[in-house]
């Protein structure tokens, strides 16, 4: 009897039988409603993903002023669309190493100035023409070239040279960088036919699924593509809705109207979870919410200063309020263990003693001034206010000055010494510390300037030795840590929930939003 | 030529001069906006290099007065310009968002026209007992709550809760009449609620006004019952300054309801426009206002228009 139940079991979880019947067989059979039930959806996640049905996710981030050009993606939705007809040569795997996606194996030369990539045969757009080597090499040059507006194009400057080589592609470096399969990996560089230089917004090309409409910042519909290569996508159809206002996107969910949702406020995420058809999905992330000062403008030229209000910082009393929980404690370095060949430092703790001591070795007198507005990360203003706290019961005086939103990014990030900021992660060590800290780089928003820290980048970057390039990053760490201007309290987690008309989710890629974007095609509508 | 054509021809022609005053305000008030076009399309992720090579692709630098005119005479022959921010044609992009707008003005207006002047009418007849007050302090009531509240609250009891409407007024092509009257029925209703007040007082007032005249206790002297009295001879006399209110609010439901698409994510101009201003794409929101002064400014002729034809005095000038 028990395995006629199985097999019903099966049947129901394969679609072949309705929930309501197989309910009504099994109390024929005479189990409870309970354990019928549990053995479905035991059957239903040992049946694997099911093909069919259509999978609606509803997103924050989008806007009318978007495009479907890869190159000019700066949004969540951006990615999502992207990722569901446009594929990149390599993509990061679910153990945060690299798997194959447009090619199919990669090699480095001894010294990792010479990669080269081979591509999967018989691969077409969905156009029907074949992905050659020669629209890799045009991909990348359009992502590259001195008038580019790509996104990418900070991490394509080290690249030397791109050809193609038969069905394979070399990349030429002007110096060794292990990571370079990590940085191909960006979202940005979707191969396109021609590079994507006919119509760079065409939106053609490897991917799953196939554009059916397109509605910037409003809709967006997609259809299973026939001829795709691998066996991404189980959905028929995917819809993706814009919904920016946090309520309205949580009602939706609650309503039914959308199986998905990303950026579940962190204040209503536990009452949201509460619901019984709906799971709430935390996957801690690389991404940081900021206090940054410039290294080179007084009072914070003093690293006895910087060192008193990164002791005169509440971590744990940040995560619980502004986050809600929904985060992990910072250790004033970006790096945390979303990172591969990360090193966990000593935490440093909340000390008003140690934070007192420091600033009167450095002599500094008066008020600091903080600025901060609302934009510059979730909830920022009310972090101010616990910093000025904290700080007080150090003897620290902190001034706090709310900026208007508008032009925060151009006005006061990166342009004055001391304010609230964020960053999302990126999937290297090298790249954040290229993008951020190095003392030449555009957006060194720290003005941090430190000739060791420069030279242990560029070496950590051509060595091959996995042992050795960890504890250089490691000791890159602990410089960032004890002399940078990043007082980094917390890292926010990728807070999405699911409805339980949809299943399949993975939590735990690391530092990565909505599964990597890969949860239109990877999730699945139970039927 | 008749008088009152020629009434008429000074209306329209006011009309397209303060249009025209508008635009100019219209471009000058864009022009004087702080912040930097190119700035805002990059944002955090702008380098040097990228800002000075998408400012001289957009031709942020030409002189005002030159931007002006070629933006006026495009505007005139219906070429709105292209928007900086995404390269569409926005003529194009708004006509669809333009006509979603006026679709859910149109619906709302269909409801809460004929059932604010309906109310009106009932509190008249029952003026100053229950009815009268009842309607009035519901009506009060719902224009004295921010509509993005009422908007949550139907969209959790009425959404959420009983799954009678959707709560995402998601509208597209390819959805027939009734699918899209579904869609946008939340919307609708928060609407009604918003501008039902307004109306509804003023049609109140105006025929309370014109039931203290003379005429009307002769009417009731001949006989009509007060139902007849309020259809055929107040409102009638009464109608110029409720047509005024009405077209008020009309301009209000098109122009107006930006909160309510945000909350029901509809996707109509307000959100359009908003998403622009923050990007800093100035021929959208230079293209967003003038059809929005456009609008304002024809219901209000609209309005005139009406007050005048069916006034006699304005009618036969002496």
């Amino acid at each position: 009897m028990n395995r006629h139940m199985q097999y019903l079991a099966s049947q129901a979880a394969a679609g072949k039988l309705s929930r309501r019947d197989f309910l009504g067989k099994a109390a024929a059979l005479g189990f409870t409603a309970v354990s019928a039930n549990l053995l479905l959806s035991t059957a239903a996640k040992a049946a694997g993903p099911q093909k069919g049905g259509t999978i609606r996710l509803g997103l924050q981030g989008g806007s009318t002023t978007d495009s479907l050009d890869p190159a000019l993606v700066t949004n969540t939705v951006g990615l999502m669309v992207t990722r569901l007809w446009g594929e990149t040569l390599v993509e990061l795997a679910d153990d945060g190493g690299i798997e194959g996606k447009l090619a199919e194996s990669y090699e480095a030369s001894a010294d990792a100035k010479t990669w080269t990539f081979k591509l999967r045969s018989g691969v077409t757009y969905s156009n029907g023409q074949n992905v050659t080597a020669d629209d890799v090499v045009k991909t990348m040059e359009r992502h590259s070239g001195e008038d580019t507006k790509s996104g990418a194009l900070g991490i394509m400057r080290g690249i030397k040279d791109v050809r193609a080589d038969g069905d394979s592609v070399v990349f030429e470096l002007d110096s060794p960088n292990a990571d370079l399969p990590y940085l191909l990996a960006d979202y940005h560089l979707i191969i396109q036919p021609n590079g994507g230089n006919d119509d760079p917004a065409a939106a053609i090309g490897t991917g799953p699924y196939i554009m059916k409409s397109s509605d910037m910042g409003v809709r967006f519909v997609a259809e299973k593509n026939p001829n795709y290569w691998g066996d991404l996508g189980n959905a028929d159809t995917v819809e993706i809705i814009v919904i920016n206002d946090d309520t309205a996107r949580v009602a939706a969910l609650q309503s039914g109207q959308v199986d998905v949702i990303d950026r579940v406020p962190p204040r209503t995420a536990k009452l949201v979870d509460r619901a019984p058809n709906i799971t709430v999905h935390s996957t801690s992330a690389a991404g940081h919410y900021v206090f940054i000062m410039h290294c080179n403008t007084a009072p914070f030229d003093n690293n006895d200063v910087r060192m008193a209000l990164k002791y005169g910082i509440n971590r744990q009393e940040m995560v619980d309020k502004i986050l809600n929980g929904y985060g992990t404690v910072g250790n004033d370095t970006p790096i945390n263990a979303s990172y591969p060949m990360y090193t966990e430092l000593e935490q440093r703790q909340f000390d008003p003693d140690k934070a007192m001591h420091h600033l009167k070795k450095s002599g500094h007198d008066g008020s600091i001034l903080l600025r901060t507005s609302d934009n510059s990360f979730p909830g920022a203003p009310d972090a101010s206010a616990l910093f000025q706290q904290s700080l007080s019961s150090a003897g620290i005086q902190l001034d706090v000055k709310r900026e208007p939103n508008d032009g925060y990014w151009s006005e006061v990030w990166n342009a004055k010494p001391f304010c609230t900021s964020y960053w999302g992660g990126r999937p290297t060590q090298d790249q954040m510390f290229t993008t951020a800290y190095l003392s030449t780089a555009d957006w060194n928003d720290t003005r941090f300037n430190n000739e060791q820290f420069d030279q242990m980048l560029v070496a950590a970057r051509g060595e091959l030795d996995v042992a050795k390039r960890t504890q250089m990053y490691a000791d890159m760490s602990t410089i960032l840590r004890d002399e940078g201007g990043l007082i980094c309290p917390m890292f926010n987690d990728f807070v999405e929930a699911t409805t339980d008309k949809v299943d399949g989710f993975v939590e735990g890629i690391p530092g990565q939003v909505l599964m990597n974007g890969y949860a239109a095609s990877k999730l699945w509508v139970k039927a | 030529m008749s008088p009152i054509v020629k009434l008429l021809a000074q209306r329209i022609a006011l009309s397209l001069l303060l249009l025209l005053l508008i635009s100019v305000v219209i471009f000058a008030g864009t022009i004087v906006l702080p912040g930097d076009v190119a700035q805002s399309i990059l944002g955090q992720s702008a380098t040097p290099e990228a800002l000075a090579n998408l400012r001289a692709e957009l031709g942020v630098n030409d002189p005002p007065v030159q931007r002006y005119f070629a933006w006026l005479f495009g505007a005139m022959q219906g070429d709105l310009g292209t928007a900086l921010t995404s390269g569409q044609d926005i003529a194009q992009a708004l006509s669809s968002r333009f006509w979603n707008t006026l679709f859910l003005a149109f619906w709302a207006a269909v409801v809460a026209v004929p059932l604010a002047i309906f109310l009106g009418l009932l509190a008249v007849r029952f003026k100053d007992r229950w009815p009268d007050k009842m309607i009035s302090a519901v009506t009060l009531a719902s224009i004295s709550i921010p509509e993005f509240l009422i908007g949550y609250v139907l969209m959790y009891f009425i959404a959420v809760k009983l799954r009678w409407f959707p709560s995402v007024a998601m509208v597209n092509d390819s959805m027939g009449l009734f699918d899209k009257l579904n869609a946008i029925a939340l919307p609708i209703a928060v609407l009604t609620l918003v501008v039902l007040a307004h109306m509804m007082r003023m049609t109140r007032a105006a025929i309370l006004n014109v039931m203290q005249s003379a005429y009307i206790e002769t009417a009731e002297l001949k006989g009509l019952n007060a139902f007849q009295v309020i259809y055929r001879h107040a409102f009638p006399n009464a109608i110029a300054p409720i047509v005024n209110v009405v077209m008020l609010n009309l301009a209000y439901l098109v122009v107006g309801v930006v909160v309510i698409e945000v909350v029901f994510v509809y996707p109509g101009m307000g959100q359009y426009l908003v998403d622009h201003v923050s990007k800093r794409d100035v021929p959208v929101v230079q293209a967003c206002g003038l059809i929005f002064a456009a609008v304002y400014i024809g219901l209000n002729m609209i309005a005139d228009i009406v007050a005048i034809l069916s006034n006699p005095r304005l009618r036969h000038p002496k």
